[in-house]
């Protein structure tokens, strides 16, 4: 017989964790599922000082956050099934899990879909050599198994992602020959490139990688600038003594329980591609089934929090666990957090973008 | 001067233009520079941060609503007392003394990277575009524990070069 709970989270990064937390407050059976041997997501790889407002505890490194979290949702009386992969969901809100060499199912009045994001990849001539790899794995490689993938590193990509592990890569004693942009300008925040220049480190915008050589591995990069087409200007090409290539091209919602769900979604460039459509309340056009955190479109830790906080309270008010008046009250906060975060040049697209998915939602 | 030319921005090479620090309400004129320690806040984006607010308990800093604001500085308020420095995630604050010695100046940042340098050591200091612009005496390392393992390292410059000194070269690790 398949086990019960009211509430079920798929993945335990900040998004998942918060919603847990403000269920299990609030008084619903809540179990936080999550594939890895710890909970956390992406903040334990995350040993950077984050912004944010204080109320998000910015200015605290993402290992400490992911730690605080943890004690509150114990406090909160949250459940968590680690090493346990979601493979499936089901009718009626059925999840499957794979643990331990078999499989169960679990039955949930109001599931939570918090699985994150994936890295983009980038296809070019040599990308299959061994010590071409996504920043979120050189990320993995230093700060969980504290292994340094490489000595000289070319880091593609210069959004948050890409400055920050090569910012990383530095503290970890490696030497971060450049960092290549393919657009005319920086995406990330100008603090954060700041950081890698002082260190050393050129920025060239207006460039991409165009090949890797190397018999075994990586031995050579060969990057170029590109013009307003991204086509790579002939003559322009130069070559890089390097062992490791980062991709830092971007992250896509990590969807897939939600299409087997049959939610429906947008198209949205700006979130990062194909994203479930949810209203204010983060619930998807399946009744019970919600989203939040980068799955819901990728932003950042901060707003992946607040998400999962809706979420949290807004499934725990669906069964009862708050009155109206207080959920509402409740969740009215956490929707003007959000408004601020979204608020400034970086903030501003992500918010038409999911004002579009909150309309779009009204008329399915 | 060599910090003086015109980077084409923040957003096109990583490097705040003199001209995007002279015009953002962090960055403190001549004649606050004049009389003594004082922060310099080189955050010139309208990103959603504030920390440095509340770091302060002075007011010096002001970021407000909504926390997209640049954050303002009351030069008349800091006293050069350096807290704001390890706690911004941008790194993005560094302590200015125009009026260390006669001919040097000395200026604080904050270093995250090992080995850290020692006071009285001679390490090279860099421009915001990480060149190596003087040698510059290691006059202080500060790495207590509520710093949460960023290290405020202050040294002493020469003069002209107070405004465009942000960091130091990082020292070859052993073996
Ligand atoms: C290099 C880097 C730097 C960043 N820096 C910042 C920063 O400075 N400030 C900031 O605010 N944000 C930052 N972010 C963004 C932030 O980390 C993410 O936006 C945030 O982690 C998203 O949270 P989440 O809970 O949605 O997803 P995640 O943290 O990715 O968590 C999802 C979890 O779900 C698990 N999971 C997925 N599918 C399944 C399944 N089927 N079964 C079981 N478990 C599953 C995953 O293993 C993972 O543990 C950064 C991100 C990166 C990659
Ligand atoms: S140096 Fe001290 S007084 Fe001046 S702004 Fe920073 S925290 Fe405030
Ligand atoms: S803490 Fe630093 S990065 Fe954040 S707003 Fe203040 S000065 Fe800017």
């Amino acid at each position: 017989m398949a086990r019960k709970t009211e509430i079920a989270v798929v993945g335990a990064g900040p998004a998942g964790m918060a919603a847990a937390i403000e269920a299990g407050r609030a008084g619903a059976r809540v179990i936080v599922i999550d594939e890895n041997q710890r909970p956390g997501g992406q903040l334990f790889k995350q040993i950077h000082k984050f912004f944010g407002s204080e109320a998000h505890r910015a200015g605290t490194r993402g290992v400490q956050i992911g730690l605080d979290l943890l004690r509150e949702a114990e406090e909160a009386g949250v459940a968590t099934l680690l090493d346990t992969v979601v493979y499936g969901i089901f009718s009626d809100r059925c999840l499957g899990l794979a643990r331990e060499h078999h499989t169960e199912e679990l039955e949930a009045d109001a599931v939570i879909l918090a699985t994150g994001a994936s890295e983009n990849a980038l296809a070019f001539p040599g990308w299959t050599l061994p010590g071409v790899m996504g920043a979120g794995a050189t990320q993995t490689l230093i700060h969980i198994h504290r292994v340094l993938p490489g000595k000289r590193a070319l880091m593609v990509g210069a959004g948050n992602v890409g400055l920050i592990v090569s910012y990383q890569l530095l503290q970890a004693g490696a030497k971060v020959v450049a960092v290549v942009e393919g657009l005319p300008a920086i995406g990330g925040y100008g603090v954060h490139a700041s950081k890698v220049r002082r260190a050393g480190v050129p920025i060239l915008t207006g460039h991409t990688v165009l090949r890797a050589e190397g018999r075994e591995g990586v031995e050579r990069a060969v990057i170029a600038r590109v013009d307003e087409n991204w086509k790579p200007i002939a003559g322009t090409e130069r070559t890089l003594e390097v062992d490791t290539i980062c991709l830092a091209v971007g992250l896509s919602p990590l969807a897939e329980l939600a299409w087997m769900a049959g939610c429906e979604f947008r198209y949205i460039p700006a979130l990062g591609g194909w994203v479930p459509l949810h209203d204010g309340n983060m619930e998807t056009t399946r009744k019970g089934i919600y989203v939040a955190g980068d799955l819901a479109g990728i932003e950042e830790a901060s707003t992946a929090m607040e998400e999962g906080r809706l979420a949290g309270l807004a499934a725990a008010q669906s069964l009862g666990h708050l009155t109206r008046e207080r959920g509402e009250k409740k969740k009215g906060e956490v929707h003007k957090r959000l408004a601020a975060l979204r608020m400034g040049s970086f903030g501003e697209g992500r918010a038409i973008s999911k004002e579009q998915i909150l309309q779009a939602r009204e008329t399915v | 001067m060599k910090g003086e030319t015109e980077t084409g921005g923040v957003r096109k090479t990583g490097i705040p233009s003199m001209k995007e620090l002279r015009a953002s309400p962090g960055y403190p004129g001549p004649e606050l520079l004049a009389r003594g320690p004082i922060a310099v806040i080189e955050c010139v984006q309208d990103i959603p941060c504030n920390p440095c607010e509340a770091a302060c308990r002075r007011g010096a800093i002001h970021v407000g609503n909504p926390i997209t604001n640049l954050p303002v500085f009351y030069g008349e308020k800091c006293n050069g007392c350096g807290n704001c420095i390890p706690v911004c995630p941008g790194q993005a604050i560094f302590l200015v003394d125009m009026t260390y010695s006669e001919d040097r100046a000395s200026v604080s940042f904050p270093y995250e990277f090992l080995p850290m340098p020692a006071k009285g050591d001679i390490v090279e200091g860099v421009n915001r575009a990480g060149e190596v612009v003087c040698r510059a005496e290691v006059l202080r390392v500060q790495k207590p524990k509520r710093f949460d393992h960023t290290a405020v390292i202050t040294v002493a410059v020469p003069k002209e070069l107070a405004m465009e000194v942000r960091s130091m070269k990082r020292l070859k690790r052993e073996g």
